[in-house]
């Protein structure tokens, strides 16, 4: 259990060796999970004493949590608030500009009838436009947090994407009802 | 040492002797051996020369068991004792398991032995008792152990036993304990689509995005892949664990009964209709119409012609429900079919047509059936038991899978807060904090549930935690950190510690349809019986082969690392721990060589996290420090 050595807690930027931003290179960072996957993936280790199986386990284990960590822009903005020491408020601080919230309660009612009407393209239509607004945010995020370093401006925008996460989730859990 | 001096022809494995190490497709219908001999994956044959071993089981009233084609060729003759299709009772409760009044089995629900609330794994009661789907299982793994040792020569180091993607953690866990039950070490366990994969991949050298669709006779997986570069890498699994062949031979049963004006067959009129449903439904592979003839015990006989047409109309129901957790797969790996660049067909069950053309028309293109779909899984398995041994393979790979099912905890009002979500990749875990409610309460208890569903009551439950010793302190201020880890073989653990003092608090497991340690140890001890010397002669050898093998891996690690990583003082520790091991080793005395073992594993663990840490820096050395910023 007493791995905790310094390296094993050193950051996922540190540890997928990529420099500390919100901009990131996906492609090296794919490469690096796979070069460390390579190396620390349990199935290196099971004919090795249990020690080691353990600990490749808790590498292994570390590096996915890594990965996926990285991998997701809305993590990774979370991520690097929480490096910088910073509170992204998401149960408490429920204030959002009127013109986002208008815009989520039109699109969860469209949701609400494209599910009543078991409508897939009005929820793929729905999925696009959302994948679209997603991205604008990723780049206000990249501005914010890698040249303006204006952090509170990055946790509004981490609030808003956690808005879009959850509502991307009932638009897929709403394709699988109408698709059973 | 001795034990291990089995070299192969042509393999010059040395200075590593080539380590026997075999895949094991544990099927609902059938089950299968294969090993890789000289480099190839081949699948190991009975004395008959059959590769499939029915995965049916038959107890006789001396305690005497028939395993395969004697015990499937009396099925009807002796239904309430010869088990069929055991896999879909594994990590079962008796309502899980529909249909139950098709089966010809006297079943005994586990709750009647009054373990807690929660129903527990069915049994069936069998001439020879009741016997667990777990026992059933392992007698299954038994014969393909010895027909692999009997093949190969010579003792099994360990075997990778597949299990279909969609198992949830009571099944697998059901399928480990089976294993261990057989006296098999698992090296790990496999899932069936993944495995097909391997086997698939390596002998294509593929890339891109693939699905692997696999019907087999109780279960369906649906798993895409990502091959590139050597990883195989799922996005994303679906299926339903309880949906294969044999459900297609219920629905021709029924229909049977309906056109016959029959109901309320006994249990031998009734395995004998199943059997002769399984066999029209082969009958219509290759035929457009087939003649389903036999003889009730009543003296009445069931003529019927069954055509192509109507077999698919009664089964389109069964074809479209795969279909559906194909779509929710691709949905999951964010893709659509147009991404898709094959289809790989596993399975038996993948034989019929409807089922060859529904997926085509799906993905829009001819699936791939160029491997035997019987066979695949287990040359896969057997291709991943070889490395897993540690057998140099040519080719390095490695594989990345994933949870089929999320994990999560009962929170207020029986609704779930999922704690790793579905088609995580595995190993993987996630910590959730938790506080008292009451003043000095010392105690907590947490329920973790496994499935997709909001509601507690619509998910499997996994088990009941009772967490213990929690220091007393005002209500809200102690913090309970519950951690789950997924391993590799996609089973979960759990541990808890206090944070404001530290203190470990201690668990007690209650798998909700699990078999607890007692549970095993008894079975084990009940198997062995008769042969008790047998047991610990097993016992010896598999502790002289597990210390031979950490003699040789921490010598290497001396020789590579020692000098590097570790005084002078500390190299001697290790060499006199390992000195201790040689010097029993050879002697007969397995608790001995046990405690030698340990002591080296403890005293080698500090040397093998630096090496750990060691490797991690020259992974990734070549980067410069200039790229940091």
């Amino acid at each position: 259990m007493d791995i905790l050595a310094s390296d094993f807690q050193q950051d996922f930027f540190r540890l997928f060796d990529l420099p500390l931003r919100f901009q990131l290179d996906t492609t090296l960072l794919e490469q690096r999970y796979r070069a460390l996957q390579a190396q620390f993936h349990p199935d290196k280790f099971a004919h090795l004493s249990e020690s080691e199986q353990r600990q490749s386990m808790q590498w292994s284990t570390r590096i996915n949590e890594g990965y996926q960590t990285l991998r997701n822009p809305l993590n990774r903005a979370r991520y690097l608030l929480a490096l910088h020491g910073v509170d992204t408020q998401e149960e408490s601080n429920t204030s959002m500009p009127t013109d986002f919230l208008m815009q989520q309660m039109e699109w969860r009612e469209a949701l609400a009838e494209g599910r009543q009407a078991q409508d897939i393209t009005v929820l793929g239509e729905m999925e696009q436009r959302m994948q679209h607004m997603r991205r604008a945010l990723e780049q206000e995020l990249a501005r914010d947090l890698d040249d303006a370093h204006d952090y509170a401006a990055a946790s509004g925008i981490v609030r808003k994407l956690k808005f879009l996460e959850k509502l991307g989730e009932e638009i897929s859990s709403a394709f699988d009802e109408i698709d059973s | 040492m001795a034990l291990l001096q089995i070299a192969e022809p042509g393999l010059s494995a040395a200075p590593h002797q080539h380590r026997l190490a075999v895949g094991i497709d544990l099927g609902t219908t059938n089950s299968l051996v294969a090993t890789v001999r000289n480099g190839i994956s081949t699948v190991l044959n009975d004395i008959q020369g059959g590769a499939l071993l029915p995965s049916v089981v038959r107890y006789a009233a001396d305690g005497s068991v028939q395993v395969g084609h004697e015990a499937q060729a009396v099925q009807s003759d002796d239904p309430h004792n010869t088990i069929v299709s055991v896999k879909r009772f594994m990590g079962r409760g008796l309502k899980d398991v529909g249909e139950v009044g098709n089966l010809p089995y006297r079943f005994v629900d586990a709750a009647s032995t009054g373990s807690g609330q929660a129903p527990g794994m069915l049994q069936l009661r069998t001439i020879a008792g009741t016997k667990s789907p777990v026992e059933v299982s392992a007698e299954i793994l038994k014969v393909l152990r010895e027909r692999a040792e009997l093949s190969l020569g010579g003792e099994l180091v360990g075997a990778v036993i597949t299990v279909p993607a969609y198992f949830d953690d009571a099944q697998r866990q059901a399928t480990k304990d089976a294993a261990r039950l057989a006296g098999l070490n698992v090296l790990r366990l496999l899932n069936e689509p993944t495995a097909a994969a391997i086997a698939y991949g390596l002998d294509n050298a593929s890339e891109g995005v693939y699905a692997v669709y696999d019907l087999g006779g109780g279960t369906f997986d649906i798993s895409i892949l990502r091959l590139s570069r050597g990883v195989f890498e799922v996005l994303a699994t679906n299926g339903d664990s309880a949906l294969g062949g044999d459900d297609f031979d219920q629905r021709i049963y029924c229909w049977l009964l309906e056109v016959c004006g029959v109901s309320l067959l006994g249990a031998h009129d009734t395995r004998l209709l199943l059997s002769h449903a399984r066999m029209a439904k082969e009958q219509l592979t290759d035929h457009v119409q087939t003649q389903i003839t036999a003889v009730l015990s009543s003296g009445e006989l069931v003529d019927v012609t069954l055509t192509r047409e109507a077999f698919y109309a009664m089964t389109q129901n069964l074809v479209q429900r795969t279909l559906q957790a194909t779509r929710r797969a691709l949905r999951d790996a964010k893709l659509t079919v147009d991404d898709i660049k094959g289809v790989v067909m596993v399975g038996g069950s993948t034989r019929m047509p409807q089922v060859q053309s529904a997926v085509g028309e799906l993905f829009k293109q001819t699936p791939l059936n160029n491997l035997d779909p019987d066979k695949v899984v287990a040359l896969g398995a057997a291709i991943q038991a070889n490395v897993l041994a540690g057998n140099r393979s040519a080719d390095d790979w490695l594989l990345l899978d994933v949870i089929p099912l999320s994990l999560g905890l009962e929170t207020m009002g029986g609704l779930v807060e999922k704690v790793i979500p579905r088609n995580s990749t595995i190993p993987s875990a996630r910590a959730q904090e938790f506080t008292t409610y009451k003043d000095g309460q010392t105690a907590m208890s947490i329920h973790v549930v496994q499935g997709e569903r909001e509601l507690v009551s619509d998910c499997r439950s996994l088990a009941q935690f009772e967490l213990r010793g929690i220091p007393a302190m005002v209500a809200g201020s102690a913090r309970i950190r519950v951690t789950f880890q997924v391993d590799a073989d996609g089973l979960l653990s759990v541990s808890a510690r206090e944070m404001a003092s530290g203190t470990e608090a201690s668990i007690v497991v209650k798998p909700s349809y699990g078999l607890s340690d007692e549970d095993i140890t008894r079975m084990l001890k009940d198997s062995t019986q008769h042969a008790r010397d047998d047991m610990l002669a097993r016992a010896l050898r598999e502790q002289q082969t597990e210390a031979a093998q950490l003699l040789e891996a921490v010598g290497n690690a001396l020789q590579q690392d020692g000098d590097a990583l570790l005084d002078a003082a500390a190299q001697a520790r290790i060499r006199s721990s390992m000195d201790a091991l040689q010097s029993v080793i050879a002697g007969s005395d397995h608790q001995a060589i046990k405690r030698a073992l340990e002591a080296l594993n403890l005293a080698s663990t500090e040397f093998a996290q630096r090496r750990m840490d060691k490797s991690v820096k020259s992974a990734l050395a070549g980067h410069k420090l200039s790229e940091l910023e």
